[in-house]
């Protein structure tokens, strides 16, 4: 096959850092699925990742023990104040009590308005029904019943080789098998553990998000000096991607990143300093310039994507 | 300079303000519930969430402002979750699940919990009858767990000490009841979720579970004590092992629905199965509970044979009463 034939001006360099940054996209695109609500407007949603997902389930377990060693000394303390004698009803009701936190810490949080444990709060998570519609208890419940086998097969069968009651091939067998179920999450594109599977449900992420000043804001304020004015063929330098790009560096970073960025697009532009002109105003000028020059031509259906999109 | 304006940013400051109304409404939702919500603001909450979500649409058209887009995406589908998601308070819905849900669900899955039954009983009478021909079958079922020392070579009178209690040292029982309860929830809950294999492994947890208690039973009955021993093991016993007969039903449930799904995807038939399964096994862990009660109190303190077997009776009687009785259909 031979290669496609080189686009002017591209460089080699350029052009990989490019398709790196579409895999990238396709990759993002992948654990993004859309829900159309019932007033017909999609919504996207982010799946939460397998790591996220371990991450947040860490958190939980670290919890449920926290509050179960706390209980126990609580009332191993209450039973020694009060002297009562055998503290078998105390262990009892421990005993109880360490079922109820070990399978229903998640239900309760989950059933909540949240549908998230604190652990997935911490991470940005929450547990929806896949077909976009209302978060049963059933499927709470489903999905956490289901955790038993999940997690709790293949770590009895992992503290079952140390005894080796079952003959070692049985058990190195049986916890092969039941890390299917541990490992299920990782190997299907919904990022689903069984449970997920059995009860309807995927864990999405919602993170908040505050609303910040519009950027070209920023120019229509009197206090900045004379207007810059950029030529449309400046104006058109950059595409969608390098927009998104310069309003991360506005939001985001340091003056000497912007100062960096501010030269880079000055030498790109062919842009003659004005008397007086700070790198920031620069900055938000060439923004705004940009980003009004890209809606127009989105208005038209055209979407530059970005700087090598030429047409 | 307002002629000079970017169109999408006129057309964000025209409505930031309905959607900051609509974050701070569900964040204080979030926080603290429904309750905490005017009903001024539960009146607005659709208009807002139905603006922001064309706002959404528009802006995903028009604007090229990042923070604006993740912005309305993040709130729309918060929004979405709050207007669509469950209303019902924990209480109602407890009280759904005990009196529509719950007995429902069991109705209507009869073939499965005889299936279940067939599964548990028939091992019970497997190891029944082996050890009665043949004692050495204990040993083979039990390896070299003692048991108590409830095992063929105990005498009669030390079986019959096992059954009956003194009074004494009720609190050493109870710990027990609740280890017992612990460890039958856990095994209730496993074979719900195996049934994810197929219903293979919950089979095999079925009959595994009544050879154990079946090969106990001819330990008793061979020693002349079965009359006495059904009192003592069914008074929690018909609530226990029906709990445990019920956790094999809802393995099965998702296992058939996930080997035959039908007409549906397979993805679809688990999911329908693993609600009403999930239904019975949450019963399950209640209905262990009340055994625990009965084993922990109810065995230790009644003695009386006679009665043992009353409550064990009245116990199946009410559990197949609420179960299977057809009922009024009240619209809740």
């Amino acid at each position: 096959m031979t290669p496609p034939p080189a686009r002017p001006g591209i460089s080699m360099e350029a052009a990989v850092q490019r398709r790196a940054r579409m895999a990238e996209e396709m990759r993002n695109a992948k654990t993004m699925r859309r829900m159309v609500t019932p007033e017909g407007a999609a919504i996207q949603l982010k799946l939460g990742s397998a790591s996220e997902r371990a991450g947040a389930f860490m958190i939980d377990v670290a919890i449920q023990w926290a509050i179960v060693i706390a209980t126990l000394l609580g009332l191993s303390f209450v039973s020694r104040v009060l002297n009562m004698g055998s503290s078998n009803i105390a262990f009892a009701f421990w005993l109880v009590f360490f079922f109820f936190v070990r399978n229903f810490y998640y239900i309760i949080f989950e059933i909540g308005q949240r549908a998230a444990t604190p652990g997935k709060r911490i991470l940005g998570l929450r547990v929806a029904a896949r077909d976009g519609g209302r978060l049963t208890a059933n499927s709470v419940l489903a999905r956490n019943f289901i955790r038993e086998i999940e997690v709790g097969l293949p770590f009895q069968f992992a503290m079952m080789g140390a005894t080796d009651a079952m003959g070692g091939w049985l058990v190195l067998f049986g916890l092969v098998w039941s890390c299917v179920f541990l490992l299920f999450p990782v190997f299907n594109r919904d990022k689903m553990r069984v449970g997920d599977l059995i009860a309807g449900t995927w864990v999405i992420k919602t993170p908040k998000v505050r609303l910040m000043e519009d950027i070209t804001s920023a120019t229509s304020r009197p206090e900045t000096g004379p207007p810059i004015v950029f030529t449309q063929q400046q104006a058109e330098a950059y595409g969608i991607h390098e927009l998104h790009v310069l309003e991360d560096v506005l939001r985001q970073s340091t003056p000497a990143i912007k100062a960096q960025v501010a030269a880079r697009i000055r030498a790109k532009i062919g842009w003659e300093n004005v008397e007086g002109e700070t790198d920031l105003a620069f900055l938000e000028a060439y923004y705004a310039a940009l980003r009004r020059r890209l809606e127009q031509r989105m208005l038209l259906g055209e979407r530059k994507a970005d700087k090598y999109d030429t047409r | 300079m307002r002629g000079d304006l970017l169109k999408s940013y006129r057309f964000r400051e025209e409505r930031q303000a309905e959607w900051q109304k609509l974050d701070l409404i569900l964040t204080k939702a979030e926080n603290g519930g429904v309750k905490n919500l005017s009903d001024e603001q539960m009146l607005a909450l659709p208009r807002l969430y139905r603006q922001a979500v064309s706002s959404l649409s528009v802006a995903r058209s028009i604007s090229l402002d990042q923070n604006v887009i993740t912005y309305l995406e993040s709130l729309c589908t918060r929004a979405y979750f709050f207007v669509y998601g469950a209303r019902t308070t924990l209480g109602e819905r407890m009280m759904q699940f005990l009196r529509r849900d719950w007995p429902e669900a069991i109705a209507t899955s009869l073939w499965t919990t005889l299936l279940s039954a067939f599964f548990f009983f028939g091992g019970w009478a497997l190891a029944f009858f082996l050890c009665l021909q043949d004692m050495d079958w204990y040993w083979t079922f039990h390896g070299q767990n003692f048991m108590e020392g409830r095992n063929p070579d105990a005498t009669v009178e030390y079986l019959r000490s096992t059954i009956y209690t003194d009074n004494s040292g009720d609190g050493e029982l109870s710990a027990f009841a609740s280890f017992l309860f612990n460890n039958n929830a856990q095994l209730a809950l496993f074979a719900f979720a195996l049934g994810f294999a197929f219903g293979i492994p919950t089979a095999w947890l079925l009959v595994y579970n009544g050879v154990m208690i079946g090969s106990m039973y001819a330990v008793f009955w061979d020693k002349g004590l079965g009359y006495e021993f059904t009192g003592w093991l069914m008074i929690h016993g018909v609530t226990e092992l029906y709990a445990i007969v019920l956790a094999g039903a809802a393995g099965f449930i998702i296992g058939g629905a996930v080997a035959f799904p039908g007409g549906r995807t397979r993805l679809a038939s688990a999911r329908a199965a693993g609600q009403k399964a999930a239904t019975i096994a949450m019963g399950c862990v209640i209905m262990l509970i009340i055994a625990a009660i009965l084993e922990g109190f109810g065995r230790q303190l009644i003695n009386s044979d006679v009665l043992r077997y009353s409550i064990a009776g009245g116990t199946l009687a009410f559990w197949l009463a609420y179960f299977h009785l057809p009922r009024k259909d009240d619209p809740l």
